[in-house]
């Protein structure tokens, strides 16, 4: 394993475990998934465990479907396949999200080796905590998507038709842009804030705490030359209740963000816009 | 003002671009998605997107040689007219995402920064680092909340197409499922557009997200829609294996100067950088001077494919070859390649700025799709012109409408009337063989381009004298019976006694992914075709007899997938029959039974019908547009290379 200076402390040192585990992991080898399983809203929760088998490569996704084949838990109980949201399985759509070992984090790029690399070793997972539960590991994260909508997170654009190209940029610029917009509203910054929590009344997203994930698009499209137009809005908005003032500050999101986006230092530059904007809207009675 | 309604399925890049396409003229859209539409396949595509650009205009490109190199890659077998057109709207179409705020790489000055990509000479490809689809996708996603939170399109995500509604010859809407409720039931809808991707996981392991496994294609190809070149199957050269998923290693690495090579001693136990560079064997760039390791990919898969299996030369005597960038600066990989990069390091643990990756090819793209058509726009020559030459001068203007008739109202409507299919789940433009970051731009020109085609179908044709909205439910009550009875006779297996190996739904999917990968992938023979459609017919038989874990009345996903398996197995059916029927080889179909090309009888559509008495398939060979390029014998300079002599190693030619 070479280093990754690319990495910053925090998720270097993660790297170095793994690849400490992955090092000393044997293929063939038997290991405990335990699952907390609930079978829908309003129903209880119950743990089972499962015994599977680890092959070099296997991510908790492969330990999934091996179960799905064969449901049965590991004390020989028959019992209906885990349910649980994936996609593209390589780290880049946000589907597969859930809490393993206690944190946070994507199960497709999550390697059994890692986690569990000794026979017998267990590997824990759970439901993300702050979004409701659809069934098992499967959560609905539609209040992610609607606070995206309450920071206009577009450039409002004339339309489809052919108008020219858009505004130049500098490398800098881009490469700024990019890292915020690679966000693949995942949610692991929400399940790690102990500002945003589970709020079942839809009624209430719009007063509840917006979330680092949101704060960060504003601030994404506040630095597009035609998205800026709408910057007034979505300050207006990140003045208001549930907005960055509600940001407890504990840094959470930005330790457990799976492409690193700087969500804390998004959050301060939306936190003085915001100081700006209150005071020349003050100045101006508008 | 009109009780229109159109439908989209899919909220990939195609389905998106049509959903902000009619929207914006004032149709409402109801979006079916399996996923939240910003968690779509087109997420996974990395390496960008093609359209001719003034720089490489200043030398010599055209939007005339695009569409040339798109002919020639795909093995003339795409219809003409269609990839014209496509090549034309390209630059509007970057213009467009870069109004989005699409955060494409930028020169020293601040213009929109190139790479070369395959089956192209000249840097034609614009790129956002390596998650170009991914930024793509939200940036339409971004323009679809717009529109979503004004009103003029309705969401339905976690939401299955079960089935096409089709009275009188004619789609007036579908039938759906919440994934969650499992509530089953009818949407109306004056056309459909089925933007639903490709059919990966009908291979098994492909470099597909889990849920492209092309139900929504084959439920509607079982409903009467007719499936075009279904054996035109991408087997990308470059994946890296894993135990779930076969992951992309995009061929934006091979662009940015990434080197195919093994030792030039099968089996050499050296670490790769140990290995002197007379002692590596770069095949591709021996044997294709010109193009190097930038040749398209069924040629860069099948030599891949050649020297591991049949030269046994694969590195460490396994089915693995080296894609090597660590002899360029790992700065410069970070800022063009970073996303892809980062891929490999997690999941394999090895930085491949430091150690060479090591890849093999796997399922990637589905050139073949629903059958549309299309009208011919006003350029129409006596004859078809002689291949393009490389650089000289364009013969023709990039004008709009040259290539397709901008809003007749049949571009991409299937046989069936108001059913339209735009991006991958169609078969147009890429004959039988896509070239790379043409993916994503076919996507994007559906949506835009034939999106007003479907407004137009909608607002004067038979949906303004009769809209669905007006018709007798009893219609839309007949199919919602289908699917639910189809449901019940699945869910009532549950308990019927313990699935065995023959009769579990997981294991019958497995069996027929490997069986495709097996058959109907890099090399395909008439007996192994034979023995493949086989095994279909006898996992057919099983799959009737398939035995669910779960009949919960909720989220019950273990129903979903194996109800999609027994549409996978009608999709199966269609590409091996369509394999074994071209007896030819031709882009990404090789046959070694018959190695050439035949224009004589081959360049030509497969077309596969399914009649739903029998529940078979037959293929026909039918006529396609040709008449603007003239056929040539598609080598890219290919040269006869010795492996075992030790030439100077040549830079790729995209270094």
């Amino acid at each position: 394993m070479t280093t990754a200076p690319h990495l910053p402390p925090h998720a270097a040192e993660a790297a170095r475990i793994a690849a400490a585990n992955r090092a000393r992991a044997v293929p063939g080898r038997k290991v405990y998934v335990k699952v907390f399983r609930c079978d829908g809203p309003g129903k209880p929760s119950r743990w089972e465990t499962f015994q599977v088998t680890v092959e070099r490569g296997s991510n908790v996704i492969s330990m999934l479907q091996q179960i799905a084949a064969n449901p049965v838990t590991a004390d020989g109980k028959k019992t209906t396949p885990v349910v649980w949201d994936s996609g593209c399985l390589e780290e880049v759509c946000g589907a597969c999200t859930m809490v393993i070992n206690g944190k946070a984090r994507q199960s497709c790029s999550c390697l059994i080796d890692d986690y569990a690399p000794a026979e017998g070793d267990t590997i824990t997972l759970e439901p993300m905590s702050k979004f409701p539960v659809v069934r098992d590991l499967w959560v609905d994260r539609s209040r992610l998507f609607h606070n995206l909508k309450r920071v206009k997170a577009w450039v409002p654009i004339d339309g489809t038709y052919s108008l020219g190209s858009g505004p130049t940029e500098s490398p800098e610029s881009q490469e700024q842009r990019y890292v915020m917009s690679t966000c693949m509203s995942c949610g692991c910054c929400l399940e790690a804030c102990p500002q945003f929590n589970l709020e079942p009344d839809e009624s209430a997203w719009d007063t509840s705490f917006i979330g680092a994930h949101a704060i960060n698009q504003a601030r994404l499209f506040n630095e597009h030359e035609t998205g800026k137009r709408l910057k007034a809005d979505r300050l207006d908005t990140l003045a208001a209740a549930g907005g960055v003032n509600d940001c407890g500050n504990a840094q959470n999101c930005v330790k457990v963000c799976p492409k690193l986006i700087p969500l804390t230092e998004s959050i301060a530059v939306i936190g003085r816009a915001v100081t700006i904007h209150a005071f020349s809207k003050w100045f101006s009675g508008r | 003002m009109s009780q229109h309604r159109v439908i989209v399925v899919g909220g990939g890049l195609a389905g998106l671009a049509a959903s902000v396409r009619v929207a914006e003229a004032g149709l409402p859209v109801d979006l079916f998605s399996l996923v939240p539409v910003k968690r779509s396949h087109s997420v996974c595509a990395q390496g960008g997107i093609n359209a001719c650009n003034e720089v490489a205009r200043q030398q010599g490109y055209s939007e005339y040689e695009h569409f040339d190199e798109t002919i020639y890659g795909g093995d003339f077998l795409a219809d003409q007219h269609p990839v014209l057109e496509m090549a034309n709207w390209a630059p509007k179409i970057i213009d467009l995402l870069d109004r989005m705020g699409v955060p494409f790489n930028r020169t020293a000055e601040g213009m929109r920064d190139l790479r070369l990509f395959g089956g192209s000479l000249f840097k034609r490809t614009h790129f956002a680092g390596a998650t170009t689809g991914q930024q793509l996708i939200y940036a339409l996603d971004e323009q679809t909340r717009r529109y979503e939170s004004e009103g003029k399109v309705t969401k339905y995500e976690y939401w299955e197409f079960l089935w096409p509604i089709i009275e009188d010859a004619r789609c007036v809407g579908i039938v759906a499922q919440d994934m969650r409720t499992m509530q089953v039931r009818a949407f109306r809808a004056d056309a459909v557009i089925m933007a639903t991707g490709g059919c990966g996981l009908v291979f098994g392991k492909s470099t597909n997200s889990i849920i492209c496994n092309g139900a929504a294609a084959a439920r509607c190809y079982q409903a009467g829609v007719w499936y075009g070149n279904p054996e035109m199957i991408q087997v990308h050269p470059t994946a890296i294996p894993g135990a779930d998923k076969l992951r992309l290693m995009s061929e934006s690495a091979r662009g940015e100067g990434g080197r195919v090579w093994v030792p030039r001693k099968p089996g050499d136990p050296r670490a790769p950088k140990d290995i002197p560079e007379t002692e590596r064997f770069y095949f591709l760039e021996e044997k294709y001077p010109a193009y190097g390791n930038i040749v398209p990919r069924d040629i860069a898969t099948r030599e891949i494919f050649d020297i591991c299996v049949n030269q046994g030369m694969g590195v460490s005597g396994e089915n693995q070859v080296y894609l090597d960038l660590t002899h360029k600066d790992p700065e410069y990989l970070t800022k063009k390649l970073g996303g892809i990069l980062e891929i490999y390091e997690k999941f394999v643990g090895v930085d491949p700025r430091h150690e060479p990756m090591k890849i093999f090819p796997a399922v990637h793209y589905s050139m073949g799709g629903l059958w549309t058509q299309f009208t011919k726009g006003s350029y129409n020559p006596s004859e078809p012109r002689p291949k393009h030459k490389s650089g000289s001068p364009a013969p023709l203007g990039a004008d709009v409408g040259l290539g397709m008739q901008l809003g007749a109202i049949n571009n991409m409507m299937t046989n069936v009337q108001g059913l339209y299919a735009f991006g991958e789940v169609n078969f147009a433009y890429h004959g039988a063989n896509r070239l790379g970051a043409n993916a994503l731009l076919s996507c994007i020109f559906d949506g835009l381009f034939c999106g007003v085609s479907v407004v137009n179908y909608v607002r004067n044709d038979a949906p303004s004298k009769n809209p669905a909205s007006d018709m007798p439910a009893s219609a839309f009550d007949r199919v919602v019976d289908q699917e639910n009875k189809k449901s019940q006779r699945l869910l009532s297996t549950v308990g019927q006694g313990s699935a065995d190996a023959a009769t579990n739904p997981y294991l019958i999917g497995k069996e027929l992914g490997d069986e495709m990968t097996a058959a109907c992938t890099v090399v395909r023979t008439e007996p192994r075709l034979e023995q493949c459609l086989k095994k279909l017919a006898e996992l057919k038989d099983r799959y009737a007899r398939v035995r669910l874990p779960d009949d919960a009345p909720w989220s019950n996903q273990s129903f979903t997938y194996a109800r999609a398996v027994g549409d996978m197995l009608a999709i199966a059916d269609a590409v091996a029959l369509g394999a074994k029927g071209r007896k030819e080889s031709r882009g990404a179909h090789y046959r070694t039974d018959f190695p050439d090309r035949d224009d004589t009888n081959f360049m030509k559509s497969s077309v596969a019908r399914f009649d739903a008495a029998s529940r078979s398939t037959t293929v026909t060979f039918e006529p396609i547009d040709a008449s603007l390029i003239l056929p040539t014998a598609r080598t890219y300079g290919k040269k006869d290379v010795d492996a075992g002599a030790k030439k100077p190693a040549m830079a790729g030619a995209a270094s």
